[in-house]
């Protein structure tokens, strides 16, 4: 299911399918592990609401949701994972 | 003959090898600047690279049988030369940087804990050509945390040496000196297009799976940690405890310590004095020289005390979550949470707070704050408001014991200076400084105890950059001020004030002042604290000291007699918005690269408090 990432709820992971932003901003985001391929995990959310840290690679991330919602990825049906082992 | 030839090039190739300076690089947080200060101890060099406002560091590591000069590049995530931090490293390492000799080899620090993204910005660097060493960082978190990986398989696959290390605890450092003795380049090895990121990135990914990396787990610490810390309720609390602090601190601490300062200084001054024949060169070097000077140093332990704050906080990386906590707020100005280390600093000064905003990296965002910085009650401030509300505004209660007049004055002034810098970060940011918003990407990194070195080695730092901006400044200025106190000469002896140099320039500019409610004494006062603000306080006393109507009494009656009321309040007003300090405007320079923007800031902010003193000048007047 196809969803924008700032939608994700803290504790659910996500596969990230499209980064729809400029060139120069989407290549300040891969460095920090963001591109498409990349499974990312909604840590937490901060006092505010915003910004919102993503675990990627064993690191921690905060982005505002107004970058997240221009990223776009699929849900990893935790379920379905649980069933496979 | 040819056996000469063939023996000959081999002989050379090891001469060469001979390293004398050698580049270390690395990404923000993998620890790289732990490990220079572990390597090269002291004896360290800091500048800037010319012409740009980043940080050159350069330091000496001693070998067994010689020397090495390492230069601590900016902390990059790759070699594209998008931000100047990767425009500087680019240049250094391929020998097009002035000043700066070739590296002849590179340390690439990586951490270990975040591998498979720090690994991306091996390609670029080992696709350079030079001898390189691997340097794993945080080797031993990584253990901690239940994390491994294969050194021989990674230096295999990278076709360099790798080293497992730690930084903090100085552990597998003796790699480094070996290789610097015994560097090769780097053995062939397929590497991806370096100038496109994702194939970096993926790259990366591969090497590290095939290295047997196991990631480790998540730190649990951090992550309690930040339950606490990033918590709706607890989080907002604690940042405002922790901010909280750091005031009580640089006050309750650093203001007894400047005291004593200012108490040893002026002793020195005195005991020095008999030693010295009574005229000239006395009030030269007293006076002028000693006085001015002194009365910049005097902030030193209050700049070291908010740098022991700001180091401690940053290193166990509790600022991170402190300019989360913050983004939102900063966001309704059009800042974002990197502005708030600066910000909170310029509660000290604004200087070493311009030079903190070097780590925002949007140049709009870090010019807007620089430009809003100034307006921050800084520490200079204290002389002239206390001396003011003292002689001006009576003790009375407000909030019963909770809060007086003065305390509350103190508050508004506070509030005032405050308000100003935020007004103007919107105005800034929503006409000349508007930016394309970029997106605001932070890292959070682990918890980590603060190290008494990297800390230490941080304050040595500050306070040199410290002593030496505002030292030569006021040294000139102060210089000046005495000179013409006392000229123009009459049969070799100085004037009467009211016939000095001073005097006439008081005069002068008295019509322009007098709306505000200022006489001709404030008038110099204004003008001598152009260079900083805590400099009219001594300037007054010195004028009223020479004035033989107040000479008697203390300076506190001496503008009780001389200033009305509204002048005073407006006085107040003139000294939160004025631009009165030459160390920043010499800082804005140095970090804008150019006189554009401090006369700007100069002209605003002096045309802001000289409205704002009018104002409250004129309708105070009215209401008496």
């Amino acid at each position: 299911m196809r969803m924008r990432l700032s939608d994700l709820k803290a504790g659910e992971t996500a596969i990230i399918e499209e980064v729809a932003l400029p060139e120069s901003e989407r290549q300040l985001l891969v460095r920090f592990g963001f591109f498409d391929g990349a499974e990312v995990r909604c840590s937490r959310r901060t006092p505010m609401g915003d910004p919102v840290v993503y675990s990627l690679d064993g690191s921690e991330v905060a982005l505002r949701t107004e970058t997240a919602c221009r990223i776009f990825a699929s849900q990893v049906d935790r379920k379905a994972c649980e069933q496979t082992g | 003959m040819s056996q000469l030839l063939q023996t000959v090039p081999s002989l050379v190739a090891r001469s060469q090898q001979r390293i004398r300076t050698v580049a270390l690089i690395g990404p923000p947080n993998s620890g790289k600047t732990t490990l220079f200060n572990r390597l090269t101890k002291l004896r360290q060099k800091v500048g800037n690279y010319p012409g740009i406002t980043v940080e050159q560091h350069t330091g000496v590591m001693a070998l067994p049988d010689q020397e090495v000069t390492i230069v601590d590049l900016p902390g990059v995530y790759s070699l594209n030369p998008h931000s100047e931090d990767e425009r500087v490293a680019v240049s250094v390492l391929s020998g097009n940087m002035h000043g700066v000799p070739r590296p002849e080899a590179v340390l690439l620090v990586l951490d270990a804990t975040n591998l498979t993204r720090h690994l991306s910005l091996a390609a670029p660097v080992i696709a350079l050509g030079l001898p390189t060493l691997a340097l794993l960082n945080m080797g031993d978190l990584l253990a901690r945390r239940s994390g491994s990986i294969d050194a021989v398989k990674l230096a295999g696959d990278l076709g360099i040496p790798v080293a497992i290390v730690s930084a903090t605890m100085g552990t597998g450092l003796d790699a480094v000196g070996r290789f610097l003795q015994h560097a090769n380049s780097p053995s062939p090895t397929t590497l991806p297009i370096v100038q496109d990121v994702r194939e970096c990135r993926k790259w990366a990914a591969r090497v590290a799976s095939e290295s047997d990396y196991r990631p480790p787990l998540p730190p649990a610490w951090t992550r309690r940690f930040d339950d606490i810390f990033l918590h709706k309720v607890w989080g907002p609390l604690v940042f405002m405890i922790v901010v909280g602090a750091v005031f009580q601190t640089v006050f309750g601490l650093g203001q007894p310590l400047s005291n004593a300062l200012q108490n040893l200084l002026t002793e020195m001054g005195q005991k020095t004095a008999p030693f010295i024949a009574n005229g000239f060169l006395r009030s030269l070097l007293l006076d002028g020289i000693w006085k001015g000077v002194a009365s910049v140093l005097v902030f030193l332990p209050q700049i070291l005390v908010l740098f022991l704050f700001i180091g401690l906080l940053e290193d166990s990386g509790y600022l991170a979550r402190a300019a989360l906590i913050s983004d939102r707020t900063m966001s309704f100005v059009g800042l974002n949470g990197k502005a708030f280390i600066p910000l909170l600093s310029a509660y000290a000064c604004a200087v070493p707070a311009i030079m903190a905003s070097r780590t925002i990296e949007n140049k709009r965002d870090r010019l807007a704050t620089i430009l809003i910085a100034p307006f921050m009650t800084c520490s200079a401030r204290l002389p002239i408001y206390t001396l003011l509300i003292a002689a001006f505004i009576p003790e009375r209660s407000v909030v019963g014991i909770f809060l007086g007049s003065r305390a509350l004055a103190m508050l508004l002034l506070y509030v005032l200076g405050f308000a100003a810098a935020i007004g103007t970060a919107k105005i800034l940011k929503s006409s000349i400084l508007k930016s394309t918003p970029a997106p605001f990407v932070l890292e959070l990194p682990e918890y980590r105890w603060p190290t008494f070195r990297t800390v230490g080695l941080r304050l040595i730092d500050r306070g040199r950059v410290f002593v030496q901006q505002a030292g030569t400044v006021i040294l000139v200025v102060s210089l000046l001020v005495w000179a013409l106190t006392n000229l123009p000469l009459h049969d070799g002896h100085p004037p009467e004030l009211e016939n000095s140099v001073v005097a006439h320039v008081g005069h002068f500019i008295e019509p322009a002042i007098r709306p505000l409610g200022f006489n001709w004494k404030i008038g110099v006062g204004l003008l001598t604290s152009v260079v900083a603000r805590e400099v009219i306080v001594g300037t007054l006393g010195t004028l009223y000291g020479r004035d033989p109507q107040t000479q008697s009494v203390s300076l506190q009656a001496a503008l009780q007699h001389d200033l009305t009321f509204s002048g005073a309040m407006a006085l107040l007003m003139f000294f939160a918005f004025a631009m009165q300090c030459t160390s920043t405007l010499a800082v804005v320079r140095r970090e804008t690269n150019s006189w554009k923007w401090p006369i700007i800031q100069f002209i605003y902010m002096t045309g802001i408090a000289f409205l704002a003193a009018y104002l409250v000048n004129q309708t105070m007047a009215l209401l008496h």
